[in-house]
């Protein structure tokens, strides 16, 4: 019931607490960060964040949804790298315009969240192993468009990834960062005041419930796939535009960050209770880590996999703390 | 005939056999096994060689789902057993020493176990979603790995090393003799004690077990701490195979492997029932799907699109809904899909 009590009087719930708990550790961080690196309190590292980590954002607010309606999404990252590689492909190869290869590439991350949603709800097969079975799809459709790299020099996506919006006298954002605030915008909108956003917190308190209430369970559920595969497809072209290429090895692994981002911003795996604002400091937690590494400098890559491990550790054990009966399934 | 395709050991087995008997159409000499140097050669060899690692990690991972849980750090436990394996026998001064092998190989089990142990502590001890529990491991181990070997790879030239994964003993590949082992000792364990029945008791209801009496915690440690040790032992295997631990790729998607072949075996995700054998024959469904993709000459990386169909036949073939919505449509359109695989309940043994 706590999730369906959004618009209730503010206390420190739970779920509040977590997303707090997240912002605090971000602001914490990003203070010693300040103090022990010259250079790292500016502004341009905060929008460097965003820039760096805008696919990301994109696509754990996909995952979000998912994971409020209880089920998991493994196949972002594949359909991410999968949507960048088609759009590579249909622009350099085949010259396809812009303004048709963006809309399709778009669909086909629907497409393919729609099929996989379907199969779960309908057929009754674990999102684990559906999503599983898309992400293998996906990667694998990848090699047959091509094994190696392909770069792209559509001027569109050349200007773009040049493209310097200025925001006060020292630091510029990219158009990646607007949209992914602009996602950001639209799926908090989606979540709290409109009765999609309401069926999928419902959802993922008790599908049985929700069943019983009357709400729309199947398109729901299906939706929540839909939307993640849009954000998947939506999250690989930013990439596409970040390196201006594709390749069928990019975003390896995206999923894991994705779920870890989803995780540390306080959304309970178990579904049905959680923010998208919390999944945006998740995303900026982990970004921020990166960025600390970078200015540390000695420290290898492979301390970031085991930072991002120890924080998953903490907030785990920190929602346990928080108490909540629906954490053991 | 009704009792054949009803035997849950049906579907997998018989997708193992289509797979076989296509290889022997593109290559008549598929089938055939030499030998040569005391040794067994052939496809079919090769394929339970390669498809080792794969079998002890999905084992592991069968008694985990058994008891409603899932593992999603063994590729990463894969990883670091391999790297500290390697890095302790490179450290020594005469590298085919036994006694010295012996020690590696033992400090790495010893490793992998207490990386399970900690898995189970989590899942049974502070009630942690398994797959959250997990999934910390998961991310962090592949760190861990890189750590062990500096994020270089760990060569090794040692004979007795390389016995684990590559070498022969009694004509066959000393790997699948071990899984042969392992695979008959948790078979006699879960199947002739009543450690089995306890197990698929804690997957069909935790609670429930442990107020008749079942010390369902102590077991869940238990098999997250022998899936632990599974990975370790596959993880020996893979580092020795290539003699080089490598943080970085060794037992890559490997979890994901492994619970495909539980699923294809026809163990449920959800736990209680589970299948020793289903499982060996599900890993076995995935390494000749590999091993096929790589003797016709199609790109290795696109064997994931073929893998992507034969998960989604399987999957939907095993589904009680997919059944009733699709092969009975005409029966009763409204007719609710039966909640439980109660068709499948038939035959437990391993």
């Amino acid at each position: 019931m706590t999730a369906l009590g959004v618009r209730g009087p503010v206390r420190i719930r739970r779920e509040h607490a977590a997303v707090l708990v997240t912002f605090g550790l971000l602001v914490a961080m990003f203070a010693a960060g300040s103090i022990v690196y010259p250079g790292f309190g500016s502004g341009q590292v905060v929008v460097d964040l965003f820039i760096d980590n805008g696919f990301l954002l994109v696509i754990a607010i996909g995952m979000t949804f998912v994971i409020l309606t209880g089920g998991i999404d493994l196949s972002v990252g594949a359909v991410a790298a999968l949507s960048a590689m088609l759009c590579a492909f249909l622009l350099e190869q085949w010259h396809w315009p812009v303004a048709a290869v963006l809309p399709l590439v778009l669909l086909v991350g629907i497409g393919f969240g729609f099929g996989m949603g379907y199969v779960i709800h309908h057929f009754e097969i674990q999102p684990f192993i559906a999503t599983l079975a898309g992400m293998f799809l996906a990667r694998g459709l990848c090699f047959v468009i091509s094994i190696d790299q392909i770069s792209i020099s559509n001027p569109f996506f050349t200007e773009w990834a040049q493209t310097r919006i200025p925001l006060g006298e020292e630091t510029n954002v990219t158009p990646t960062v607007l949209i992914g605030l602009a996602v950001l915008a639209v799926a908090f909108v989606t979540l709290h005041y409109t009765r999609f956003g309401r069926a999928v917190y419902a959802i993922g308190g008790n599908a049985q419930s929700a069943l019983l209430m009357g709400l729309p369970v199947a398109r729901t559920r299906i939706g929540a796939y839909m939307v993640s595969g849009l954000c998947s497809s939506l999250g690989g072209l930013l990439f596409a535009f970040y390196t201006i290429s594709a390749s069928g090895l990019h975003e390896v692994g995206t999923e894991l960050d994705a779920i870890a981002a989803v995780v540390i911003g306080g959304t309970l795996l178990t579904g049905g209770s959680g923010y998208v604002v919390g999944t945006a400091l998740g995303v900026m937690l982990l970004g921020t880590i990166q960025t600390i590494l970078r200015f540390q400098g000695t420290l290898s890559s492979w301390w970031t996999r085991i930072a991002i491990g120890v924080l998953l550790l903490l907030f785990i054990l920190l929602q346990r703390l928080l108490g909540s009966s629906r954490t053991r399934r | 005939m009704k009792a054949v395709i009803g035997h849950r050991l049906f579907w997998p087995a018989a997708v193992l056999v289509v797979m076989l008997l296509a290889n022997v159409v593109v290559t008549p000499g598929f089938f055939s096994i030499q030998v040569r140097n005391g040794h067994l050669y052939g496809s079919l060899i090769d394929i339970l060689l390669l498809g080792s690692p794969l079998m002890l990690v999905a084992l592991g991972m069968t008694v985990v789902i058994a008891t409603g849980g899932i593992d999603l750090s063994v590729g990463a436990v894969v990883a670091i057993s391999g790297a500290l394996a390697c890095y302790l026998i490179s450290g020594q001064e005469d590298q085919g020493a036994v006694s010295g092998v012996l020690v590696a190989v033992a400090l790495a089990l010893v490793l992998s176990a207490v990386l399970g142990f900690w898995n189970g502590l989590f899942v049974a001890r502070v009630g942690i979603q398994p797959i959250i529990a997990t999934l910390i491991l998961m991310v962090a181990g592949r760190g861990v790995a890189q750590l062990i070997t500096s994020g270089k790879n760990i060569n090794v030239n040692s004979p007795p090393y390389k016995l684990i994964g590559g070498g022969y003993w009694l004509t066959l590949p000393f790997a699948v003799i071990v899984v042969a082992v392992v695979v008959a000792l948790t078979g006699l364990a879960v199947r002739r004690t009543a450690l089995g029945m306890l197990l698929e008791a804690i997957g069909g209801n935790a609670e429930a077990s442990r107020l008749v009496g079942i010390r369902s915690r102590r077991l869940i440690v238990l098999a997250y701490t022998f899936c632990g040790l599974c990975a370790g032992i596959a993880g020996l295997m893979i580092s020795s195979n290539i003699a080089t631990a490598d943080g970085n790729n060794a037992g890559l998607w490997m979890e994901l492997d492994a619970i495909l072949a539980v699923v294809i075996g026809g163990t449920a995700l959800t736990g209680g029932r589970f299948t020793l054998a289903g499982t060996v024959l599900g890993a076995l469904v995935i390494q000749t799907l590999s091993t096929t993709i790589y003797t016709t000459g199609i790109p290795p990386q696109v064997t994931l699109v073929f893998k992507a169909v034969v998960v989604a036949i399987v999957c939907l073939i095993q589904s009680p809904a997919f059944r009733a919505k699709v092969f009975r449509r005409r029966a009763r359109p409204a007719a609710p899909p039966p909640a439980s695989p109660a068709a499948a309940d038939v035959e437990v043994n391993a």
